[in-house]
């Protein structure tokens, strides 16, 4: 359909396009920093370079801080993970669709079902319940 | 050859044009919200640098250049300044697939920085990316609140984008194509899709708000809460970085509901009647309907309170998810059994679920509130054996 619009349009280009994009919007970032780090005062001491604990001196530290986390957050990516597949596979299905009828609404049918199941598993497992 | 050149020096200009044109968006938008709120809360809002406080975002962006730029000791240094350029650079590069007119309507150029096929695809892995830049950035402060607000936040988004995924599924199973162009094309002949999607759009809206964290989903900078989550550590240009990254997200996630549900460029066809042409003029419709949004954000946030973790993360798989593939669900058995009824009879259909949506959230709102903890006299049941 857009392709009438513009016939001269060659997809290569437009990837082109899209990186020239991506470099220039990363581009402005490291400017802002790089002009904040030249330009703003170098005072640091090293109360002022703590960690903020709410007025306490943090007792462990570090990336990660090396505390644990409910499994919970492990979880919800797992799911997202498997669903976000499953979103993935529904895409081209989706853009077909009016093509692959009515052969691909069963398809459709049948995939959604079997993701129910799962669906389902995971609720009366309550890994969606928190607290 | 030069050929070649001349065409992506021409992008690259456009490309500087759309990050300096979202920069001033965003520096005006911390304006133009901070002056809203006061309105919606009868007081003025900044009105002393320059006049009505015009200079305001000149005076904060000069600011936050000029001061100390911070680096927590115990922080992975790389990792902290590399995260606020990808929150920047992820949140500016999904602008420009916009389509914001006609092919050739910029002085002779296109008014879009690129046109891929897949312009949705695209823009869905750069939002994807963007919970990079916000996890990275906590995790790196190496400190404990940043850490569980970068948590919270890379949960509550992977979470919403799925929402955001599947609300759209119905719409690309309509139009048959994944670029804004064709979407835009197939709106101005049949009518915007919000008559046909109205549950997919809304549930579509809800999954944006939590996208770019704005009330009532902004858990990841709760400030009542955990300090500023993953901004506690961050000052000076990375903090405006990361704040600068959420207003462009919004006016991104406005632009694309535009697009995606509101015609895009295209203004209604109703008024071509009177003016002639008056639809296909370039960019005003678009911005309209952008400042729509935006106002939308604004009002929003002056609105509701923000949900509790747990509720937000109900909210978003028991209910967000369901509706989405029912939505899908639905759509595609119209298109597969169609009778004798348009498009129009989808319409209903899906104001229809849209009302199940507005009554069923009303319904498990009683059920989400129910505190886990129960209550003295609840606990003396239990003691008594009774439960």
């Amino acid at each position: 359909m857009e392709r009438g619009a513009d016939p001269e349009r060659r997809p290569t280009i437009e990837y082109a396009n899209f990186v020239i994009m991506l470099l220039v919007a990363l581009g402005i970032g490291i400017v802002a920093v790089l002009a904040s780090a030249l330009l703003g005062p170098k005072k640091g001491s090293r109360t002022k370079l703590m960690a903020y604990e709410s007025g306490n001196d943090p007792e462990r530290g570090g990336v990660g801080t090396g505390q644990r986390f409910p499994v919970h957050f492990y979880l919800v990516a797992m799911l997202f993970i498997i669903f976000d597949i499953e979103t993935a596979f529904f895409y081209p299905l989706a853009v077909a669709y009016q093509k692959l009828i009515p052969f691909a609404f069963f398809e459709a049918i049948t995939f959604v079902l079997l993701l129910l199941v799962g669906y389902v598993y995971v609720l009366k497992k309550k890994v969606l319940e928190w607290a | 050859m030069p050929d070649l050149i001349a065409t992506l020096l021409i992008s690259l200009l456009k490309a500087v044009l759309v990050v300096l044109g979202l920069l001033t968006t965003f520096a005006y938008m911390t304006l133009i919200e901070r002056r809203l709120l006061g309105r919606m809360q009868l007081r003025p809002g900044p009105n002393r640098v320059g006049p009505m406080g015009l200079l305001q975002p000149a005076a904060d962006a000069i600011k936050s250049i000029f001061k100390e730029d911070l680096t927590v000791t115990l922080a992975d240094k790389l990792v902290y300044t590399l995260a606020p350029i990808i929150a920047i650079g992820m949140a500016l590069t999904a602008f420009g697939g916009i389509p914001a007119g006609p092919a050739g309507s910029l002085f002779g150029e296109n008014p879009w920085v690129y046109n891929l096929d897949t312009g949705i695809l695209a823009l869905l892995a750069l939002t994807s990316m963007g919970v990079y830049g916000i996890f990275l950035g906590g995790w790196a402060s190496g400190s404990k609140y940043p850490m569980l607000g970068a948590l919270r936040s890379s949960a509550q988004m992977i979470s919403y984008e799925l929402g955001m995924g599947l609300s759209i599924l119905g719409l690309l199973m309509i139009v048959g194509t994944t670029s804004f162009h064709g979407l835009v094309a197939w709106q101005a002949q049949n009518g915007v899709m919000l008559l046909f999607q109205s549950l997919g759009f809304a549930l579509f809206l809800i999954s944006s708000f939590a996208e770019v964290n704005r009330t009532p989903f902004d858990l990841p900078e709760a400030e009542q809460e955990i300090v500023a989550g993953y901004l506690t550590e961050y000052s000076a240009i990375k903090w405006a970085l990361f704040q600068m990254a959420e207003y462009v997200n919004m006016i991104t996630a406005s632009a694309v509901m535009a697009t995606l549900f509101f015609g895009g460029w295209k203004g209604p066809q109703v008024l071509n009647a009177l003016i002639p042409g008056i639809s296909d003029w370039p960019l005003i419709w678009l911005i309209l309907k952008i400042a729509f949004f935006l106002f939308l954000f604004i009002w929003v946030r002056a609105t509701l309170p923000r949900l509790r973790y747990d509720q937000l993360m109900r909210f978003g798989w028991k209910l967000l998810l369901p509706l989405a593939l029912a939505n899908t669900v639905m759509t595609a058995a119209f298109l597969a059994f169609r009778g004798a009824g348009g498009l129009w009879f989808l319409g209903v259909l899906s104001l229809a679920g849209l009302l199940a949506l507005l009554i069923m959230s009303d319904r498990v709102r009683v059920l989400w509130n129910q505190p886990t903890v129960r209550p003295p006299e609840d606990r003396d049941l239990v003691r008594a054996g009774g439960d």
